[in-house]
């Protein structure tokens, strides 16, 4: 009778070990199912054409389906070095255009000069530094790399290793 | 096995083999029913019905639905709406449908706490009462976004986002739920498995165990007098129906119940014909784009009050930041219900809220609170605006903070 016992148990435990190990596994391969494909993670590399750009306007590309919001700074625009893109005469800020509060796209008030986030009254700065509002943090600044008056996006260029070093 | 015998007709083949009739009266028949109830009680049968009306829209829509981004906008507001023979019936219906469950949901929740129906062993049907409109919630939210307009675009930008305020992993997380960076294609198909599968199911075993949770401390009633089940029910099967406390739910109560449903399916018929728009957003019929935020934003206004509290924190408080505040906050207030039973300190008291010395005032503090919330929160959150959310807010999380004190000492007075 013991060993019958035993021999039970023992069954026992190997089936729960076994369904355990599976369960486990299976959770694994759903967590995967649910990350985004290749095709997505890979989406690549946009080059955009900035020199045509007024001083004070802002315009916004697409990258990765998120807007990039890229502003001529004019004149009398304040300066940030800390985040400001240089090339040549020209100073830019290039950031991704959804708020870091709940990723509404902010809109650019020229008058006022600040991005202005109609979600719940976020507003940012000229340069993107959140100043008003629920925002945390400022607007991110996505990987660039300049050639010429064109950025390319997604690749991380010298100027944006230093833009990043500069926050740190 | 029992012994099976030539039956004597359907239903007896039936019951040898089903047990139909013991199922009956289980289910039916003697499963008994306070008498002294009004007709808030009958929401939980409006709100059956309403459930039976979603499945059955849903299914016709969901033959010519399209779950693509592309596809989508078209397939509703084309091929559905002016296509399909009926289907802007059906469209209207499921749409009608869903934020007048919300309503009769509020409506069954507040009855709930009027009466104290959550305490004293019904914590179990608040608990899974509250599972399930958290399942709703999720139901309605995945729905939302099919359409694929402008606001349902950004409804799942914003509402995925949220994730973003758990520590450390946040922005994987959203990532994750999205399957893409932004709400795309991929995040379209999985709210549509949810919607139309996963979710459903989940609701109707929920359905389940509210209903088989109610079975044991049975109906509460409205003046919350307690009385022997076994006994009133014996006087009522003996023939003295007017002396005994209850009422079988088949056929007796539910004879009530279906003039509540008869009054408002009236009502329901005529906001599908007449008034559907009030379901529906104006900025939806904009097919979804990425690359434009419409200038205000809000969520359906069953959600308003949550979304108020989520964003009443505007200013940083103490070093926290404003979004952290407000992102607690919303975790609190979607979950604070949940446990209301455990908050309610005072353990005797289940008479109804007009009868409690304090806890009256906390109710309708409450009711009106919500009010409010609800109100701000469809209003551009500017100047004045934002600060009447604020102290909303905060009078909201307070009312909860509150609660186990004024209960207690409730508890105290009773006593002498
Ligand atoms: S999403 Fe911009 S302020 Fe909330």
């Amino acid at each position: 009778m013991a060993t019958c016992q035993k021999r039970r148990d023992f069954i026992g435990m190997a089936l729960t070990g076994v369904t355990a190990v599976g369960g486990v596994c299976a959770l694994g391969a759903m967590k995967k199912s649910w990350d985004p494909l290749p095709s997505v993670q890979s989406a690549g590399f946009v080059t955009v054409d900035i020199s045509t750009i007024q001083e004070g306007e802002a315009r916004s590309f697409q990258w990765r389906g998120k807007p990039i919001f890229v502003l001529r700074k004019s004149a009398d625009t304040p300066k940030n070095a800390k985040r400001d893109v240089v090339i040549g005469e020209k100073i830019f800020t290039l950031v991704i255009g959804l708020c870091t509060h709940l990723g509404c796209i902010p809109s650019y008030d020229a008058k006022k000069k600040s991005f202005i986030c109609a979600c719940h009254g976020g507003v940012f700065d000229a340069s993107g530094i959140n100043t008003f509002g629920p925002p945390p943090r400022p607007l991110d600044i996505p990987p660039f790399k300049i050639s010429g008056e064109t950025l390319v996006l997604g690749e991380e260029g010298e100027e944006y290793k230093k833009l990043i070093a500069k926050k740190a | 096995m029992a012994e099976i015998r030539k039956s004597e007709g359907f239903i007896d083949w039936l019951d040898q083999r089903l047990a139909v009739k013991a199922f009956m009266r289980v289910m039916m028949t003697e499963y008994w029913i306070p008498k002294n109830i009004n007709f808030l009680w009958a929401m939980g049968v409006v709100l059956v019905i309403l459930f039976g009306v979603l499945l059955v829209t849903g299914l016709l829509l969901l033959m010519y639905y399209k779950p693509d981004i592309n596809l989508a906008f078209d397939s509703v507001n084309y091929t559905i709406m002016q296509e399909v023979e009926y289907g802007w019936l059906w469209r209207h219906m499921h749409g009608v449908a869903a934020s007048a469950t919300f309503l009769i949901i509020y409506i069954h929740l507040f009855t709930g706490i009027y009466y104290g129906s959550y305490k004293k062993g019904r914590e179990m049907i608040w608990i899974t009462g509250m599972v399930l409109f958290i399942a709703f919630s999720a139901e309605a939210f995945s729905g939302y976004m099919l359409p694929w307009g402008q606001m349902s675009y950004w409804a799942a930008q914003v509402i995925t986002n949220l994730f973003s305020g758990i520590p450390v992993i946040g922005d994987d997380v959203v990532i994750w739920i999205r399957g893409d960076y932004v709400v795309a294609d991929a995040t379209l198909t999985r709210f549509f498995m949810l919607h139309v599968v996963l979710l459903p199911l989940v609701i109707i075993v929920v359905i389940a165990v509210h209903f088989y949770s109610l079975r044991f401390p049975h109906v509460n009633n409205q003046d919350s007098v307690e009385f022997d089940f076994d006994a009133e029910s014996k006087k009522f099967l003996d023939g003295d129906k007017k002396e005994s406390k209850v009422v079988p739910f088949w056929p007796v109560f539910l004879s009530k119940d279906f003039f509540v449903v008869g009054f408002f399916m009236t009502i329901f018929f005529a906001l599908v014909c007449y008034h559907f728009d009030f379901a529906m957003d104006p900025i939806n019929f904009e097919p979804a784009n990425s690359m434009k935020t419409p200038a205000h934003i809000y969520p359906e206004w069953y959600f308003l009050w949550n979304y108020e509290v989520l964003r009443g924190f505007f200013f940083d408080i103490g070093g926290m930041a404003a979004m952290d505040i407000g992102l607690i906050a919303f975790v609190i207030a979607n979950i604070v219900f949940m446990i209301l039973p455990f908050l309610d300190r005072n353990p005797m008291n289940t008479a109804p809220a007009h009868k409690r010395p304090i806890f009256k005032y906390w109710f309708w503090l409450l009711v009106c609170d919500m009010i409010v919330l609800t109100v701000y929160g469809k209003l551009p959150p500017t100047g004045m605006n934002a600060w009447v959310g604020f102290v909303a807010a905060v009078i909201f999380l307070g009312l909860f903070i509150a609660l186990p004190f004024i209960t207690k000492h409730e508890a105290k007075g009773d006593e002498q």
